[in-house]
């Protein structure tokens, strides 16, 4: 422990006139929810809010941790003073102390999101008595005598429940993971606590990126608010210019350099990779088909050439995604797979997408692709055109005929179809 | 053969079907948005939006209408992968 270190064990850390951080360190964690890494562990961020009448408790910690909270929660208040619990979202990491909490404190109503009634009966598997459940809405008030509570949505950030509450009267905002960060520190508080940057703009790419849309919608509730401090449930609590951290997300949201084509043009990236040349000339041909529909710019990108990484940023600003890949083995090639699987960082949901490929025996790596576009949510609105070996002048007609079908379903031109699946050729096909 | 249309509205097809088919065994082969989970009933992954001619539909069945009322389904809302189409015309999209 050092002289700097604000977080003593059993003891409540004030943050605030009448604010305490009643959380957990959890130094030693190094990897969390199997998809994050942590060079310098978690903490588990609760808070107690206290008014002329009474305490809000908001969040709590890992279950492992009940230990450590309920000693600094009841170093600082007493169960029957507690008036309000809140959940900002429902993840175990917060909710772990919660049916001990309620059962300390039965006079006090649970306030979580609507989203949030759902997911609670799967965490309080003996059920809770619905008459303390109170679903907030943008009306509802918590009135703790001197300052109140009230509560903005901010749905998938990151899960479906999660919201921020607002303290008006001192411009306390408990963000919930909203700018926090997985860096464990027992010196707390931002301007004290070792350079979490990394951690923080971490925490961004890996949680909150796949929902930057809602991330752009919840900076609209959150910039005009006078923001004092930002108290988050992971990592340091943001005392010292908080809105630099809101100012971050701002910039993490919107992409780094403007897409000129953007506004005029529909964006539609061909990916591919080739064993002999001829996935490569499929990919080229289905290029040329789409490039000669105004409105769209094409890219054609070889997979050898790139990382994931890149690839997933292009995409993420893309309209369309096609993929060509050979079959071997019965399947797509590992490259395509690579990239597939990046996706989940980046919102994709509802571009449009199609595969193509050259193959030798069996030919599944076009629907596999396919099968995996429509999981990622695309929409897959043509079945992709697969040629056995080297393409023919009439096969590569083909592929140009898709790529100018999906051009033109980008740009809206490819007018209704209709199929008649009651026709025997149809049931057959 | 009592036939039925189902048109998929974010790729603006139109199939016709025989009467009686479930939306799943057709919105994939023509690549429709709709996503699937566990394709009986239980998840809730494709729920979809009725834009038109619910009344074409067989009515939802007992496990169909919990799963919805889990998912905070809004009216309109049904599972493709339980969806029956009885005839006349159903228009649908995805989400």
């Amino acid at each position: 422990m050092s002289l700097a270190d604000a977080v003593i064990p059993g003891r409540p850390v004030a943050v605030a006139p009448g604010v305490h951080w009643v959380g957990a360190l959890d130094p030693e964690m190094r990897q969390f929810d199997i998809i994050l890494r942590t060079a310098n562990g978690t903490s588990y961020n609760a808070y107690a809010v206290r008014g002329h009448n009474g305490v809000a408790v908001i969040d709590t910690v890992k279950e492992d941790f009940a230990g450590d909270f309920f000693a600094r929660l009841w170093a600082c208040c007493k169960p029957e003073e507690i008036r309000a619990i809140v959940l900002n979202h429902l993840e175990p990491d917060h909710s772990g102390a919660l049916p001990e909490l309620l059962a300390a404190a039965p006079q006090a109503p649970l306030y979580i999101s609507r989203p949030a009634l759902g997911m609670l009966k799967g965490l309080l598997k003996d059920g809770l008595d619905p008459a303390r459940i109170v679903a907030v809405t943008d009306d509802t008030r918590v009135e703790l005598g001197g300052r109140s509570l009230r509560f903005l949505p901010t749905p998938y950030l990151h899960w479906p429940d999660t919201q921020c509450t607002w303290v008006e009267e001192d411009g306390l905002l408990f963000s919930g993971d909203v700018f926090g960060c997985h860096f464990c520190d027992a010196r707390l508080f931002n301007d004290r606590a070792g350079d979490f940057r990394f951690s923080f703009d971490y925490y961004y790419q890996h949680i909150m990126r796949p929902f930057r849309e809602f991330v752009l919608q919840a900076l609209g509730l959150i910039e005009p608010l006078p923001i004092r401090l930002i108290a988050p449930a992971h990592g340091p609590v943001l005392r010292d210019h908080p809105q630099t951290y809101v100012r971050r997300y701002r910039q993490l949201a919107e992409p780094l350099l403007a897409n000129e084509a953007a506004g005029r043009a529909k964006t539609l990236l061909v990916f591919y990779i080739s064993a002999y040349g001829n996935t490569a000339r499929m990919a080229q041909a289905v290029r040329d088909g789409a490039e000669g529909v105004d409105g769209v710019r094409v890219s054609l990108y070889d997979l050898v050439g790139g990382e994931p990484g890149p690839f997933a940023d292009l995409i993420e600003e893309a309209d369309g995604l096609l993929f060509g890949s050979p079959t071997i083995n019965g399947d797509a090639v590992k490259p395509v797979w690579d990239l597939l699987s990046s996706l989940t960082l980046v919102k994709v949901k509802g571009k449009l997408g199609g595969a193509f490929g050259s193959y030798g025996w069996s030919g599944e790596a076009v629907g596999l692709i396919e099968d995996r576009l429509r999981g990622l949510k695309l929409r897959v609105p043509r079945s992709g055109v697969k040629v056995k070996l080297i393409p023919t002048a009439e096969e590569l007609a083909e592929c140009a005929a898709f790529g100018r079908d999906l051009a033109e379903q980008l740009v809206g031109r490819a007018g209704p179809r209709h199929i008649d699946f009651t026709a025997p050729q149809a049931l057959s096909a | 053969m009592p036939k039925a249309q189902v048109t998929f509205e974010d790729i603006e097809v139109t199939v016709t079907v025989p009467a009686g088919t479930r939306l799943i065994e057709v919105s994939e082969k023509v690549g429709a948005g709709i996503t699937y989970g566990c394709r009986e009933g239980e998840c809730g992954t494709c729920m979809m939006k009725i834009v038109g001619g619910s009344e074409n539909l067989a009515n939802p069945s007992v496990l169909e209408d919990k799963v919805l009322k889990e998912n905070f389904a809004g009216i309109g809302n049904r599972l493709a992968c339980q969806a029956q189409v009885l005839g006349g015309h159903v228009v649908v999209r995805p989400g």
